[in-house]
């Protein structure tokens, strides 16, 4: 298990891409591995505003830079190479006029050397911010064949607005380009003690990027091992409000409780929605050991899914197979192991080295990611993704503090983990290789990232 | 050697977004707007470009409330323009030109922006909360309170990792809790203890969480068969969520792995 597989990186997102979006969206892999095995190289201009609009673009460049950034899909071109000057809009484009950014060809030659050129700009028109964007293929000699993209989008007259734009821009480019689907809009809920008194942990939320942190539960208790719906409506956690752990579920929109009836347990625990959204499966002592159960998401219908006498938790159910689904339990170390839904066929899917935990599975129902103490000492916890049919597995994190619980994107590309690598827990997301690692959070301690669709 | 193959994708899928854009172009010139002109052009300096720092511009940066209670949280708020490199000490660090950040320092604090040299200051002033109203007097002063008994006269029961067995050490522990119990029930009828179960910090959390929950229901049963009454003990799992000791040493694991006693809520 061990086995250090040294993808590369287009390698490791093409192998991931490639069963999940199939046929359709096949163009991902060549987009990824390129032609010649180069991904296409964006010279993105600073967008300027006219008509009031200027003081917005400072977060509008920034945003659109990063989500293109964080894609992965593209090779950003430094901005310290560019010509003085840009086009604004298609007009502007005269390749009579090189040497001065006016042409095509000074931006795909030497020294920006892009593939593509994404330019444009914004104004103010009847109070509303109108911005106005054009991706051009750089190679291209005819002006008329090397448009690629033009678009028109409208946001409020402030950050929020230019913000807004950035990322539908930056969603339209990432789909023209054969991406699964921007995280424009998905959020990451997580545990934080921010704020709160001592043994007092909340649920909050914010965006993918880190942005809009916000805490939803008011519980003044434990609130912990969050699970959220496909849909990303509702989320359910383990909480200590009534004094033993038992499963609440809320609207996420609202933040307001919906009703889930509890087993009659010492503890109730570790909730995750069946994909389909209409059961939620947990951990109950309501049979004597913490076994895998399962409800509707109103707590009725409750029903024994496993029989074994050992400590079992965190059933999460094959998104592509919902007839089963993968749990953590002993007896001797935790592992991950596999069963199906009505109990039968209970199979040991980690080998058996060290501990492991935390199975997060990819979009493709294919793979995992998960966390594993192989190769370290206890509690030395390392974020790993393991290919379910052949069991091989790429080590992501190697030992920089603790990490876990490791929870995938909507997009499949990138992952959300806590790590104590800086101190306390915080919430970092990463690409599914192990680079592009940025912290999210910074107050308190932040722990249980799980990403929601919205 | 799929190249051939994903270029004519490409083409004909960029045919059809073109397609798709002129629909939508269509469809949006139902409402005329003048398209606006673009603002002018940027005049840049010859050379390699990057903003320059002489031109930065501190519009704003403020912070709102400016005074709070300690433990509530103030807003920054900034808008710089240009300037690339904008810090905000007190380890705020580097910050976007534009935003907000909700900061909740626990003393007055004066905060600064830097942007290309220039600086601007902003200051919170955190004032102390009324103190809490002291705890109603204890009317069982002649025999403790019901918390004060349980922490003085029930110990933890500690545990192997990884393991609810009653070791022989825990056997000793639980079999003195039970006489103890008897006599704390005995003085406060109506009470209720909590047998808690808690865990080091090397398993997984959510794995604890059930390990911690046969801890406590293990330490409850073997009371229960010394004779104490089932409905006076509820046992209660946290898991490794609240450890009376964080070092990093076997010491402290042991002192983790344990079943401890409250009066319960």
């Amino acid at each position: 298990m061990m086995r250090k597989l040294s993808f590369l990186i287009p390698s490791l997102v093409a192998t991931l891409l490639v069963v999940h979006v199939t046929a359709q969206n096949a163009d991902i892999t060549s987009w990824i591995n390129g032609p010649g095995g180069a991904k296409p190289a964006l010279a993105v201009t600073e967008f300027r505003g006219g008509a009031g609009a200027q003081e917005q673009m400072a977060p509008f460049n920034a945003t659109l830079f990063s989500d293109l950034q964080n894609s992965a899909l593209f090779d950003m071109k430094s901005k310290s190479l560019f010509p003085l000057a840009n086009p604004q809009r298609p007009e502007d484009l005269r390749p009579e006029d090189n040497k001065q950014g006016y042409a095509l060809q000074d931006w795909s030659g030497a020294p920006v050397g892009a593939s593509h050129l994404v330019f444009g700009y914004s104004s103010v028109v009847n109070n509303v911010l109108v911005l106005y964007g054009y991706v051009y293929d750089a190679r291209q000699a005819n002006i008329q064949a090397a448009q690629l993209l033009t678009g028109r989008y409208t946001g409020s007259v402030d950050q929020a607005g230019a913000i807004k734009v950035a990322h539908e821009f930056a969603n339209d480019i990432i789909q023209k380009f054969g991406g699964v689907g921007s995280l424009l809009g998905s959020r990451i809920y997580f545990v934080s003690d921010r704020g709160a008194p001592k043994n007092v942990q909340e649920i909050w939320a914010m965006d993918w990027d880190g942005n809009n942190q916000k805490q939803l539960t008011n519980l003044r208790s434990l609130a912990i091992t969050p699970g959220i719906s496909a849909d990303g409506t509702r989320l359910a956690f383990t909480s200590y409000a009534r004094g033993t752990p038992s499963i609440s579920v809320l609207n996420t929109e609202t933040g307001r409780a919906l009703s889930f009836y509890n087993q009659q347990a010492s503890i109730n625990t570790t909730p995750n929605f069946s994909p389909d959204g209409k059961l939620i499966y947990y951990a109950s002592s309501a049979s004597g050991s913490t076994q895998i159960v399962a409800a509707g998401v109103d707590g009725q219908g409750f029903r024994r899914v496993s029989r074994r006498n050992a400590v079992e938790v965190e059933p999460k159910v094959n998104p592509k197979n919902p007839g089963t689904l993968l749990f953590v339990s002993g007896p001797g170390s935790q592992q991950i192991y596999r069963m199906n839904t009505d109990g039968a066929a209970v199979e040991r899917v980690t080998n058996g080295e060290g501990e492991a935990s935390n199975p997060s599975w990819h979009p493709d129902g294919q793979h995992i990611a998960f966390s594993s103490t192989a190769g370290f000492a206890r509690g030395g916890w390392n974020i790993f993704v393991m290919d379910i049919a052949n069991r091989q597995v790429v080590q992501l994190t190697h030992g920089e503090g603790k990490n876990e619980n490791p929870t995938w994107a909507p997009d499949g590309l990138h992952i959300a983990f806590a790590s104590n690598r800086s101190g306390r827990s915080q919430i970092y997301t990463m690409l599914a290789n192990g680079t592009q690692v940025k912290q999210l959070t910074q107050q308190g301690t932040n722990k249980y990232p799980v990403w929601g669709s919205k | 050697m799929t190249t051939k193959f994903y270029s004519v994708r490409m083409a004909r899928w960029a045919g059809l977004s073109l397609a798709a854009v002129l629909l939508v172009s269509a469809a949006g010139c139902k409402k005329k707007t003048p398209i606006p002109p673009p603002p002018n052009p940027i005049v840049q300096p010859a050379g390699p470009t990057g903003p320059a720092s002489a031109g930065a511009t501190i519009t704003e940066f403020a912070v709102e409330p400016s005074t709070i209670e300690r433990g509530q949280s103030a807003n920054l708020r900034w808008t710089v323009t240009g300037a690339n490199d904008i810090v905000i000490d007190n380890g705020i660090g580097t910050v976007p030109p534009t935003g907000t950040r909700s900061v909740q320092p626990a003393d007055s604090t004066t905060y600064t922006l830097s942007a290309n040299g220039v600086t601007r200051t902003a200051r919170v002033v955190v004032t102390a909360p009324a103190p809490p109203p002291p705890p109603p007097p204890s009317n069982n002063s002649s025999k403790g309170t019901l918390e004060s008994r349980v922490q003085a006269e029930l110990r933890d029961a500690l545990y192997d990792y990884d393991s609810n067995n009653i070791r022989d050490d825990a056997r000793v522990a639980l079999t003195a809790d039970a006489e103890a119990m008897k006599r704390i029930f005995a003085d406060f009828p109506n009470a209720t203890i909590a047998v808690e179960g808690h865990c080091d910090e090397r398993g997984s959390a959510e794995y604890n969480l059930g390990l911690g929950d046969r801890r406590a229901t293990s330490a409850r049963d073997f009371l229960i068969q010394l004779g104490v009454p089932a409905d006076k003990l509820k046992p209660i799992s946290y898991g490794k969520e609240r450890p009376q000791c964080t070092e990093a040493s076997e010491g402290c694991y042991q002192s983790n792995r344990r079943a401890h006693f409250a009066a319960a809520q």
